[in-house]
């Protein structure tokens, strides 16, 4: 059994309530800061650890924090990153719904190191239901004098207050975010300036992932270093894998970073292996955005070395031959599936849920939308897939933010790795109608789906 | 003219008051979402309005971001809205062949009414339940794991609840 430290207690019945999660060593890293941490040790302990950002970005969060400008007289203020619409990623829900208190001892904490007062959760507006069970935690912690004024005697005030979006990938942007936390349409801002210098309300801001900031909990209980122990190199702790697609056991993992992927998607402690006895075509491992994998890729990298479950392992090749570990969004993809067809669902969705802000993006989205459309449905011309090619790499880096890169690469991955599954529905009209091109070379030179490890 | 109830307007000052002093602009969504609830369950005009007086803004401010969301209906819809994901993932695991049947079972295209008012049918994008594919939100919560057995079963209950 991987080493957990998120989702070690979410087995305990009743967790989801103050009382038991008290009871089970919960709010003891917000006792120990309150007793012996200064905001800034704080801030230390989550450099030391290595934390990454876990909405997708990967980016160191103790430096981010750094960043904050902290002038006079000006409030500060985090905002928690719950808009969790990557295709494929459905890890945060499973946080907030059954270990609330995790997050909101973990947004204390976080708050106390950057002295923000006034915290918000920006959550999706479609997790409807789950609004009520942050708030019924905010009651709760609050009653037992974890929020509100004076928190365990300490001076410090904080209030934590939960905002619905309505439908809009773009708002998990954190420029987007604080646009549609301030009522407005969710468009990307210009950067800079940064939201750590002008964010909320042209305050200084920080916005943090879910996951990210339930972290902070065990960095504080076992201590930055001790954290930093687990995983390999840079990617240190461990992280929430939602993995789906045709596997056998769909659902929300949290692995150690020092897994195979081979590991995490056979071993019947994570993924169990491919659905009903077929066999692995493609993954996309990190969420939607992120490049798509032909089998052989996916479990080897291209020096033939297993491919970890790491920032680095799964980058390993750079986009010529990895992918990215992303919002940790695994989806599957079992040897009846069409890449085309797949690349188009994702086309269309980055079309819909393109802001319009920026020509390339807006326009490119649907372009690229219509010419898949066309290809999978048997109207396709063998130029269209350089036309394709050429669409993506001007969207690429002409954007505001990277939605436009996000639309881009599955549909630069997905012709690069799959370009004779594309060709074949140009050359086979009728037939592409009928069946899928199948599994052709791809899982090549690797074995039939092994029995689980 | 349309109004919150007393109780709601607590609600809205409830949560003009999670912002600082002049922010409440803030508050739009939250309170879009309070009306679409209490009206009908779509934003008309009058519905728009109301909200832009609530919160001092003007009614342009309401409707640029009211167009945004895809959550918000600025048409009316069904008693029962099907918003069935269609998105990669749910792709995978047969969405497509679950929207196919609601169609054929509802007699209606996506975007459409049945002519009772009772269903509406929408195709959404991804909603995180990936993992729980194929799936639907029905109201406030999700419908997973769908299959035609489950389509029939949630229309059967709709209907039941709804004479």
């Amino acid at each position: 059994m991987g080493r957990k430290l998120l989702l070690d207690k979410a087995h305990i019945e009743n967790i989801r309530y103050y009382s038991t999660y008290r009871a089970n060593g919960g709010y003891a890293a917000a006792e120990k800061v309150f007793k012996s941490m200064s905001p800034d040790q704080v801030v230390e302990e989550v450099k030391k650890s290595g934390l990454r950002g876990r909405g997708g970005a990967g980016f160191p969060t103790g430096l981010k924090w750094s960043f904050l400008a902290k002038p006079e007289g000006v409030p500060r203020y985090l905002v928690c990153n719950a808009d969790e619409s990557e295709p494929g990623t459905f890890k945060d829900r499973y946080l907030m719904e059954f270990l609330p208190h995790l997050l909101i001892e973990g947004l204390l904490i976080s708050s106390f190191a950057l002295g923000s007062n006034r915290t918000y959760i920006y959550i999706r507006g479609e997790y409807a239901w789950i609004p009520d069970i942050l708030e019924e935690a905010i009651a709760e912690a609050k009653q037992n004098g974890w929020l509100g004024k004076n928190i365990q005697g300490s001076g410090y005030d904080l209030e934590i207050y939960v905002q619905r979006g309505a439908g809009a990938y773009i708002c998990g942007e954190e420029t987007a975010l604080i646009e549609s936390l301030e009522g407005k349409r969710g468009n990307p801002r210009i950067k800079p300036p940064f939201p750590a210098v002008k964010g909320l309300w042209q305050s200084p801001t920080v916005v943090n992932n879910v996951e990210t900031l339930a972290a902070v909990v065990p960095i504080i209980n076992i201590g930055g270093e001790e954290y930093a122990k687990y995983g390999i190199g840079k990617s240190t702790g461990t992280k929430l894998i939602s993995a789906c697609g045709n596997i056998n056991k769909p659902g929300v993992y949290e692995i150690e970073m020092n897994i195979s992927v081979e590991e995490f998607l056979y071993s019947d402690e994570y993924c169990g292996g491919i659905a009903n006895g077929k066999r692995l075509k493609a993954c996309i491992p990190g969420g939607s955005s992120v490049p798509i994998l032909p089998a052989n890729l996916l479990l080897k990298t291209a020096k033939g070395e297993a491919r970890m479950m790491t920032y680095e392992g799964l980058n390993d090749g750079g986009f010529a031959t990895g992918s990215m570990m992303g919002s940790g969004g695994f989806i599957v993809l079992d040897e009846d599936q069409c890449v085309v067809r797949h690349t188009l669902s994702l086309a269309r969705f980055y079309h819909h849920e393109s802001c319009g802000q920026c020509s390339p993006c807006r326009e490119g989205t649907g372009w690229m939308k219509r010419v898949l459309n066309n290809i999978e449905n048997g109207k396709g011309k063998m130029s269209d897939i350089d036309l394709l090619w050429d669409i993506q790499r001007k969207i690429e880096g002409n954007t505001i933010c990277p939605l436009g890169d996000a639309a881009a690469w599955p549909v630069a991955a997905a012709i690069r790795h799959f370009r004779d599954e594309f060709e074949w529905h140009v050359l086979n009209p009728d037939e592409c109608l009928k069946r899928n091109y199948g599994l052709a070379h791809y899982a090549d030179p690797l074995p039939l789906a092994a029995a689980a490890v | 003219m349309i109004q919150f109830s007393e109780e709601k307007l607590n609600k809205v000052k409830e949560i003009i008051a999670r912002y600082p002093d002049g922010k409440q602009k803030s508050a739009l969504i939250p309170l879009l979402h309070l009306a679409q609830e209490e009206f009908g369950g779509w934003l008309s005009p009058e519905t728009m309005d109301y909200v832009a007086s609530l919160l001092q803004i003007t009614p342009i401010e309401v409707y640029e971001v009211a167009t945004f969301y895809s959550m918000f209906n600025m048409k009316p819809v069904g008693k029962y809205l099907f918003e069935v994901c269609q998105t990669g993932p749910c792709m995978l695991n047969g969405s497509d062949q679950i929207i196919d049947y609601i169609k054929s079972k509802l007699g209606i295209g996506v975007g459409e009414t049945t002519a009772d008012g009772l269903f509406t049918l929408k195709t959404v994008e991804c909603l995180g339940a990936c993992g729980y594919a194929p799936m639907m939100q029905l109201g406030k919560h999700f419908r997973e794991h769908l299959t035609p057995e489950k389509v029939d079963a949630i229309i059967a209950e709709c209907r039941a609840k709804a004479n």
